[in-house]
């Protein structure tokens, strides 16, 4: 597979580029997405790679091997990924959640015959999904511009600057045999494919724009991953029948909101006037 | 790759859950009883009903009418979804919005259900007052060697009793996802453009389907 890709990278890359200069003066309205046109080129390249490639290459990994083999493959990747999730969330200084993972790679590597079942798990440790870029976010680096890499897809700025540390913590690459090294990453990159057949299917029929439906389900999601799910939702009422005299029923409900729920009213500013917002913290 | 298809897969798990919501229930009941009751109930079905596991989208899709549906509220999502162009739009045009986006919303989640196979769902505590008229409850899908994707539902209640208004999936909510691309389609053609692309979407979707157009708009 990666021959595959080596040939035909440079190719690829120089028609991505001669598109994106063709499209990269479009106007941007997104201000998280100023290379929208380069951008736009590079994920179609990405869904040509993946149709050709990767889609198939799952599609008769999914037919051959029976499901129990497939999650035994997935829990083998994810093992061999946990002292890295560990490391990160130590640099977080998530002290337990980094413990624990360490705690996981432990067990499932002995008990759970080489990461083979995920025993950690059953006996309460949870798999968690941290790494360099959540770890850059949550010490106050800034995500940047939103860019799709080749074959990696979307990134920001800084997950891709943290992309290169990342990519090696999860390759084995102190395996000196390169077959085997790359028939790891080939794996990898197959199992994690077969685990979203269908869900393409999901993303074409629901997206208008697959691009942008992407692109914002990424940046809202890593946003949500580098705060651990502690930013803060807001649901504004864009409703003039229901934007009524702002207060009421907000503020009763602020006088009861409970631990994570809290509801708070801003609308008296005359360029909010009329309109209500309600606030909420999530977790 | 790899986040592409982190997203997509906590994508379609979303799906799944978040067509299984809510069943046909008491407006009375707690809200977190409300989600656990009706998911389980769709998820039962869906695992005893081989039609659906094959992909019998005319199937799934009436198990969704009829138990899910009446649980969210559509209008609020819609105007969610579409922000504040939202009053811009006429009375007939937020109607013919709400009706375009419910039709897609129900087919492509509904085609997610039959996707459903062994995952579990793991109910996680709630915590509100009585008084508290929008309340978020949390839902975790757990799956083998995976870390488990969250699925949130924000409800108010109103005077028809909990509503969904929101399903917040791996942390992106499903409904101010779409906020942008229907900007840009509102920009480019005004409401009016937004109402024909939906439209034309799910005539296509029906199409695709084989299935008629007359149910294309059909909805609760």
């Amino acid at each position: 597979m990666r021959n595959v890709f080596r040939s035909s990278r440079a190719g690829l890359v120089a028609a991505a580029l001669s598109a994106a200069l063709a499209t990269g003066c479009a106007t941007t309205a997104n201000p998280d997405d100023p290379l929208e046109g380069y951008n736009r080129a590079m994920f179609g390249f990405n869904e040509q790679v993946d149709k050709v490639v990767i889609k198939p290459a799952a599609q008769v990994y999914e037919a051959v091997l029976p499901h129990p083999v497939r999650t035994g493959v997935g829990n083998v990747l994810g093992n061999l990924g946990d002292p890295w999730v560990a490391l990160n969330n130590l640099l977080q200084g998530k002290v337990a959640e980094g413990m624990g993972d360490l705690m996981r790679f432990a067990l499932n590597s002995t008990w759970g015959l080489l990461g083979l079942l995920d025993v950690a798990g059953e006996a309460g440790l949870p798999k968690h999904d941290e790494d360099l870029g959540q770890t850059l976010g949550r010490w106050g680096v800034g995500e940047g511009a939103y860019i799709v890499l080749p074959f990696f897809g979307p990134r920001t700025v800084r997950d891709a600057v943290a992309l290169p540390a990342d990519f090696i913590a999860n390759e084995p690459f102190s395996i000196d045999h390169v077959a085997t090294r790359n028939t790891v990453l080939g794996t990898r990159v197959v199992h994690l494919r077969s685990t979203l057949l269908g869900a393409d299917r999901t993303l074409e029929e629901a997206a208008l724009d697959r691009y942008v439906f992407v692109r914002d389900f990424y940046l809202e999601q890593r946003r949500y991953k580098v705060s651990d799910g502690r930013q803060e939702r807001v649901y504004e009422d864009f409703d003039e029948q229901s934007a009524a005299p702002p207060g009421g029923d907000v503020d009763t409900a602020a006088a009861s909101a409970v631990g994570n729920l809290e509801h708070a009213d801003i609308g008296a500013s005359p360029a909010t006037a009329g309109r209500r917002v309600a606030r909420q913290s999530v977790q | 790759m790899n986040k592409i298809l982190d997203f997509l897969r906590a994508f379609l798990l979303c799906a799944l859950l978040g067509a299984a919501l809510p069943a046909t229930a008491s407006a009375d009941k707690a809200p977190d009883v409300l989600v656990r009751d009706v998911t389980t109930e769709v998820l039962e079905i869906v695992r005893a009903d081989k039609a659906i596991q094959a992909g019998d989208t005319q199937r799934v899709i009436a198990l969704v009418d009829a138990k899910v549906l009446p649980h969210f509220d559509f209008r609020r999502m819609t105007m969610l979804a579409v922000g504040r162009d939202w009053r811009q739009a006429s009375a007939e045009q937020q109607t013919r919005l709400t009706d375009a986006f419910r039709t897609l919303l129900v087919r492509t989640y509904s085609n997610a259900l039959t996707q459903y196979r062994d995952q579990r769902i793991e109910f996680r505590p709630s915590r509100f007052a009585p008084a508290d008229t929008r309340v978020q409850v949390r839902t975790e899908v757990v799956q083998a060697g995976a870390q488990p994707i969250g699925i949130d539902y924000m409800l108010e209640k109103g005077e028809q009793g909990w509503k969904v208004f929101d399903v917040i999936v791996a942390g992106v909510s499903l409904v101010t996802n779409y906020r942008s691309s229907f900007g840009q389609e509102i920009a480019r053609g005004g409401i009016d453009g937004l109402i024909r692309s939906l439209e034309e979407r799910n005539r296509a979707l029906a199409e695709q389907q084989g299935m008629s157009q007359g149910d294309a708009g059909r909805g609760a």
